[in-house]
């Protein structure tokens, strides 16, 4: 009972927390919005026993990649008024149909697939990790990331040092 | 379910009364410690020796006229302060102060990396209020006191690392059994590891030597400069919030927790009469009281000084404290 | 519709993708765009993650975690693009950035 009160709760909220970024008026609100909608969608990563994955979610999206956005907002919003930037929606009936469009098919595709039956091709996956893991998910995922996938992991690295030099070469004044 | 429901809620009404009323006391504790370095007396009027200034203060800001400035975003105003407060005191459901069920709130496998992302929320009343206040003071001082701060948590999030890589663990309660088991505190296996977190915690919570962005004398107060009233003391709570979070992270990670000292020598066997968490209590606030002494002794640091600390000698350290960390416990 | 399964989350995942779809067709400022395809990429996450729940395979979970990864690498290097973009033309308006088009 308690299982679908919460769910229902969470994705009701964070929908309508998505709708109330795309259409705040001011850029401030729409980030605000958006960090609660992180929050809750790492909440809802807790209910499928996911605990560091929401850990990760709250420390990487919302305590980072949403506070640049907010430094962003407010550097641009410095000189222009805070609310305005006329927003011409001009395309915005187009932009609407083809995003119907693209919910139409995927709900097509979840209906058709969960009514095939599910079992007969999806095996698991071998992992390597041994079989008395205790330590929950994080060591299990631990296990995985070190060992099956350790060179994407690598390459990962890889790309957010590149990120890292490439951000600051790009907004620096003059190098 | 009823039970299952009505203690862990008896548990946060009386952590969260324990909390609010050690900030206040708090707040005089600093005024009276500072002023015994300065050779003077501190507040003495109110009660006996100044006690019931803790509830003066208190009663001061909840009376004050609640002011809110021209053409300030009012929904945001008013938000900063809760979005600084509440995550500073959510962190303490997280905080253990015994091995026993009734000590802790929750025990989540994830709980020191928990603080870390909590903490790391706290960032946003900052920049909000600054941005709120729709002044071109404030907001300057917000910028600053934000980079500040997520400069620094790069710092105590690699040292954090390095713990985890000792101790095995993110389980707060993990971490003090692995010093049960090990037989000696942390903060002695790896002194760096204190000093960075110590030093990191104090840039974090905007303490001397690190409290340009909210020195009076310094742009005009910081990104509080418009608040009044109950939502500056909402803030003022949060950074005080901010600082017990901190000294109890700090205790636990590296002083033992609620551990009584040498519990294996018979000659100190007394000490474990005294519970565990009078313990834990008592080593926060020894951290609590060399933060305040700190902030009566050391000068402030230049805005430069302090980002070149952060980036160019913290990080460095904790990357190499990090790497020796690892090795130590691969050939040991 | 009382038990909650994975096509629960699925048709969750579709609506949030749609609204970050509708915010990058339908918006103007280049930064509430950057948030919806945030949205979108979140909206991924989630249904990665529940099917990994479903199936007891964490390379769900790995894959959010790179996912995430790779976000925040996107973020920095699109918002320095934006700061660049902006100390030129002082708009942030996505109409206005036409340079490189004939």
């Amino acid at each position: 009972m308690l299982e679908p009160l919460v769910f229902y709760t969470l994705a009701v909220l964070i929908v309508a927390l998505g709708i109330l970024v795309i259409t705040a008026r001011s850029a401030v609100h729409s980030v605000l919005f958006l960090v609660g909608d992180f929050l809750l969608i790492a909440a809802l990563y807790v209910t499928l026993n996911a605990e560091f994955l929401a850990v990760i979610q709250i420390m990487v999206y919302a305590g980072g990649i949403v506070v640049l956005y907010l430094f962003v907002v407010m550097l641009v919003s410095l000189k222009h008024a805070p609310e305005l930037h006329a927003d011409s929606r001009r395309l915005g009936v187009i932009g609407m149909v083809l995003a119907l469009v693209v919910l139409v098919e995927l709900v097509a595709i979840a209906y058709v697939s969960s009514t095939r039956s599910a079992g007969a091709t999806v095996t698991r996956a071998v992992q390597s990790f041994p079989v008395g893991v205790q330590g929950g998910n994080t060591e299990e995922l631990g296990w995985v990331l070190y060992t099956d996938y350790l060179i994407p992991f690598e390459l990962v690295s890889m790309l957010l040092l590149v990120a890292m030099v490439g951000a600051i070469v790009l907004a620096k004044r003059s190098l | 379910m009823i039970d299952s429901l009505l203690v862990p809620l008896l548990k946060i009404a009386v952590l969260l009364n324990a909390v609010l009323v050690t900030v206040t006391f708090l707040v005089l504790m600093e005024r009276k410690v500072i002023a015994w370095a300065q050779s003077r007396l501190g507040p003495m009027r109110v009660g006996p020796h100044g006690i019931l200034q803790a509830l003066a203060d208190p009663i001061k800001l909840i009376l004050k006229e609640d002011i809110t400035p021209a053409r300030a975003d009012r929904w945001v105003f008013t938000l900063a302060p809760i979005m600084s407060l509440v995550p500073a005191l959510v962190v303490f459901s997280v905080i253990p102060f015994g091995f026993d069920p009734l000590f802790y709130i929750s025990d989540i496998n994830v709980g020191l990396l928990f603080i870390v992302a909590v903490t790391s929320i706290g960032v946003y009343g900052i920049i909000l209020g600054g941005w709120a206040s729709n002044s071109k003071y404030p907001l300057l001082a917000s910028l600053r006191a934000s980079a500040q701060l997520i400069s620094y948590e790069i710092a105590v999030t690699i040292t954090l690392v390095s713990m985890v890589l000792t101790s095995g663990t993110l389980n707060l309660l993990g971490i003090v059994e692995a010093q049960r088991d090990a037989g000696v505190w942390f903060g002695f296996v790896q002194p760096v590891a204190l000093m960075l977190v110590f030093i990191g915690g104090l840039a974090e919570t905007n303490r001397m030597p690190f409290d340009l962005p909210e020195a009076e004398t310094e742009l005009t107060g910081g990104f509080h400069t418009e608040y009044s009233g109950m939502r500056f003391s909402l803030f003022f709570l949060a950074e005080y919030a901010n600082i017990i979070v901190i000294s109890a992270v700090v205790a636990i990670m590296f002083f033992g927790g609620w551990m009584a000292p040498f519990p294996n020598v018979s000659a100190f066997s007394f000490f474990q009469i005294i519970p565990g968490w009078i313990w834990l209590v008592w080593k926060m606030f020894l951290v609590l009281y060399v933060f305040i002494w700190l902030r009566a002794t050391l000068p402030r640091y230049r805005y430069d000084q302090l980002m070149n600390l952060g980036w160019k000698t913290l990080i460095p350290i904790a990357l190499v404290n990090l790497v020796v960390t690892g090795i130590v416990k691969v050939v040991f | 519709m009382l038990e909650i399964t994975p096509l629960h989350y699925t048709l969750l995942s579709a609506s949030l993708f749609m609204v970050g779809v509708i915010g990058v067709l339908v918006r103007r400022n280049i930064i509430i765009i950057f948030m919806s395809i945030e949205l979108i990429l979140n909206a991924v996450n989630i249904n990665l993650v529940a099917l990994a729940h479903q199936f007891g395979n964490l390379s769900g979970q790995v894959f959010a975690v790179f996912i995430i990864a790779v976000a925040a690498a996107e973020a920095a290097v699109g918002l320095g693009i934006l700061l660049a973009f902006y100390r030129n033309k002082e708009s942030v308006n996505i109409d206005e950035m036409t340079i490189m088009r004939w």
